[in-house]
């Protein structure tokens, strides 16, 4: 076995998702007919790996909205990396930021790092729940200070 | 977190396989092979992404099974230098912080690189955060299964193929030493040494 590439491109977990989602979807239609011998590596990784990556925000992802952030981030100048990480991780307040973009104080000044979080939160899709429970929060502090 | 890696190799498929469709068999015997591995200097290998190319199928005297030269792209778990993972905490020890990913278990947080200062509580055999406000210290305890951020640092690829056999030492004391030379073919090193890494509960603002 010979290794051309080890480094032929990168993938984001919501590819990786959509992938194992597929071939879940081919095997099952397939039939049981398959010997379970050999499968059960392959069974295992399937099921560690998706529930992994079940937990992370790219659950919530379709390729449009992938489209969309990457559009958006053309602007703001960060490495292939940089935007790998925010992808994967939809990062919400600043410090998450500063993790993950390098230097990012002498990169970004506060408003940059302001207007990212705001792309970053509006394009990728959150937790549903928690979107509605921080709307809801919000609700409540306008009706306390009005 | 995940990379895509194209390899080629020499797939067998049994004669009794021969009425399946050849992309199939193919697919089905790397996965075999691959899934759930790890590759020397590349990573923990997952699933096939797709088949790239294939040659003519040959059969070799002796032999009925058909041999093809396969060239295919594998999605591999690698990741990059600096990469910010989360994981759960699996256990503490001594030599450090023991985090799993779930389909990834070989990741340790050296005591060098828990926030400082950090020091290791005996009795509960935790990790502590003697975390220092104006207040006074608050000890944050590292518990097992919590949700924790860390930064890879570094990673070791050991070649765990079998080395043949050995030249006549005793082998009693061969037979000890492989019980303990376990070695993981691939760990990663992390770091929560900056401000926003360690537990999740440490950083969220609600």
């Amino acid at each position: 076995m010979e290794v051309k590439d080890a480094n032929a491109a990168l993938l984001s977990n919501f590819e990786v998702f959509q992938l194992l989602n597929d071939l879940k979807q081919q095997r099952k239609e397939s039939g049981k007919n398959k010997q379970s011998s050999g499968q059960q590596n392959l069974n295992t990784i399937m099921y560690e790996t998706l529930k992994y990556i079940s937990k992370t925000p790219c659950r919530h992802q379709s390729p449009e909205t992938v489209r969309n952030f990457l559009i958006a981030m053309k602007g703001h100048k960060l490495t292939k990396a940089e935007k790998l990480q925010l992808l994967n991780h939809r990062p919400v307040t600043a410090v998450e930021i500063q993790l993950m973009v390098e230097e990012s104080e002498e990169r970004l000044t506060e408003e940059q790092i302001e207007s990212l979080l705001q792309t970053v939160t509006s394009i990728l899709p959150g937790d549903p729940e928690e979107q509605q429970r921080d709307s809801a929060m919000a609700t409540e502090d306008k009706s306390d200070q009005a | 977190m995940f990379v895509l890696v194209e390899m080629t190799d020499t797939v067998r498929i049994a004669p009794w396989q021969f009425e399946r469709k050849l992309n199939d068999s193919i697919a089905e015997e790397l996965n075999k092979k691959l899934a759930n591995k790890v590759v020397y200097n590349v990573g923990l290998c997952i699933c096939l992404y797709d088949i790239t190319k294939l040659e003519d199928s040959y059969i070799f005297p002796g032999d009925g099974a058909s041999h093809t030269k396969v060239h295919f792209r594998y999605v591999v778990f690698h990741p990059f230098l600096d990469e910010i993972l989360i994981g759960q905490i699996k256990s503490c020890s001594q030599d450090g912080v023991h985090v799993s990913i779930g389909f990834f278990d070989d990741i340790v947080i050296p005591p060098e690189s828990l926030q400082q200062p950090a020091k290791f509580d005996e009795a509960e055999q935790v990790w502590v955060w003697e975390y220092e406000t104006e207040e006074g210290a608050h000890d944050l305890y590292m518990d097992i299964g919590e949700e924790i951020r860390f930064r890879v640092v570094d990673e070791t690829f050991v070649d765990t193929s079998p080395t043949g056999p050995s030249s006549a030492e005793a082998s009693a004391s061969s037979a000890t030493e492989e019980v303990q030379k376990k070695e993981a073919p691939y760990t990663l090193v992390g770091s929560i040494s900056e401000p926003g890494l360690g537990l999740l509960s440490w950083w969220t603002n609600s």
